[in-house]
């Protein structure tokens, strides 16, 4: 499954006592995934130190991750308010953020929010994770369900944040945002530099040591 | 039984009854956790209309404040998203709902600005987004650029807690805290629905989340009288169709 697959391998990007905050989605099957790295998940809620998910009964209506399903604590974890939590995220204390992406433009600007005429669900707190985390990781499919590319020259939907991007991993790519524009640095089998050249709309570096992932 | 010393403890009919045609209710609650569901079902039990809404979210439609959306209650809603309640953009889309959209993080710190009796707050979230910018005063300040974004009271708050004594100090549980203790300092008049009332002298004074200055009304909470998503849904943990 490519959403395991893309889960699996943003995974690798958390270190062990990292603060993180996982958007929904794709980004919240990471979890899945770390091993026996400690990381300290925070959610917008108001939660730091969110573990894993509980056991079917066990579930504690008052204990819930910014998605609304349960979650359980880990030792350390602390109970807050959202704007303490948004505090946290204003003050740069969040190390990685991984969000959904519906456009990424080349500069790293990041649209998710919105398709105007189709669907307004709002930003939600997008803005504030996207423009103030140390490290912003889009995880998306490359292409989107009419297969036109989601990486851009230039967002055509309204934007998130700008330059806030520094990592895109999809189901056929890992891509990093530099200052000399996008880098292709992983191309997942079975796709290869080709393909993921065609369905990317914007000038692609091809890393020296580009890999291949089986 | 706890001593009523500060009459502050009355009825939800009572407490309804501030509730009327045309007022701005601002409620605590983060997708339908945390808000206060007793208060909530006699609000819709009264039939009140034209509601100003603000609140994190539309919650899903059957849960927290999402039915007070999905019966035409509320003419404009101040949230963050409503991404969870699709008979909210429904709404939005035939006209039958005015949304203002604020970046969770501003919503939240625009109520704490009107809690804490401030003029306004200056925050670079969003400073060069067109949509967001629209209309707001810069500020610069060292050099660097804000948006100037103005605080938010209701005429009404609603918060859901797990403890009060009868001075209305609270204390929260877990995740359920969220934005509560924002929305109770907002309110011109905030009511206060618990799962307990304790005496006063119970709560450890070092615990108290929100101190009772800011609450006007306890009520006793009749419990959660909805089903979470979770337990309508083999979905796992946080998954929801984009």
């Amino acid at each position: 499954m490519g959403r395991e697959r893309i889960a699996k391998r943003a995974a690798q990007e958390l270190m062990d006592g990292m603060v993180v905050n996982l958007g929904i989605g794709i980004p919240s099957l990471i979890p899945n995934f770390l091993g026996d790295k400690r990381i300290f998940f925070q959610a917008e809620n108001g939660v730091l130190g969110i573990g894993k998910s509980p056991s079917k009964g066990k579930e504690d209506a008052n204990l819930c991750n910014a998605a609304g399903y349960p979650v359980t604590v880990v030792s350390g974890a602390s109970y807050f308010d959202s704007a303490t939590a948004f505090a946290m995220i204003r003050k740069g204390l969040i190390d990685v953020t991984v969000l959904g992406g519906l456009q990424v433009s080349e500069k790293g600007d990041l649209a998710n929010w919105m398709v105007p005429g189709k669907r307004v669900p709002g930003v939600g707190g997008g803005m504030e994770l996207a423009q103030k985390t140390k490290k912003v990781i889009v995880v998306m499919s490359h292409v989107s369900k009419d297969n036109e590319p989601k990486i851009v020259s230039t967002c055509t939907l309204p934007l998130t944040a700008r330059r806030c991007v520094n990592l895109i991993i999809t189901d056929r790519a890992v891509i990093e945002v530099t200052d000399e524009g996008l880098l292709l640095t992983e191309v997942m089998a079975p796709y290869d530099v080709e393909d993921v050249v065609r369905y990317t709309a914007a000038p692609l570096r091809i890393a020296a040591s580009l890999k291949r992932v089986e | 039984m706890v001593r009523n010393e500060y009459g502050k403890i009355i009825s939800i009919e009572q407490a309804a009854s501030y509730i009327t045609d045309g007022c701005s209710l601002m409620v605590g609650g983060f997708g339908g956790v945390g808000s206060p569901p007793s208060l909530l079902q006699a609000i819709i039990e009264k039939g009140v209309r034209e509601l100003t809404l603000i609140c994190n979210d539309t919650a899903f439609p059957h849960l927290g404040v999402g039915p007070l959306i999905c019966e035409g209650r509320v003419k404009k809603a101040i949230v963050s998203h409503i991404g969870s309640n699709p008979i909210a953009g429904q709404r939005l889309h035939d006209g039958t709902l005015d949304v203002e959209f604020c970046p969770q993080g501003v919503l939240v710190e625009r109520i704490r600005a009107g809690g804490a009796g401030l003029g306004g707050i200056l925050v670079d979230i969003g400073v060069d987004h067109e949509w967001l910018a629209a209309g707001k005063q810069v500020i610069e300040v060292d050099g660097k650029r804000f948006l100037l974004e103005l605080p938010l009271t209701a005429d009404v708050s609603i918060v859901y807690a797990k403890k009060a004594d009868p001075f209305g100090n609270l204390i929260y549980d877990k995740s359920a805290r969220n934005t509560n203790p924002l929305v109770a300092m907002a309110g011109t008049i905030t009511i206060a629905e618990v799962e307990e009332i304790v005496p006063l002298g119970a709560l450890d004074p070092e615990a108290i989340v929100t101190p009772g200055v800011f609450v006007h009304y306890i009520v006793q909470s009749n419990g959660v009288n909805w089903k979470w998503i979770w337990e309508e849904s083999a979905s796992p943990n946080g998954q929801r169709k984009n």
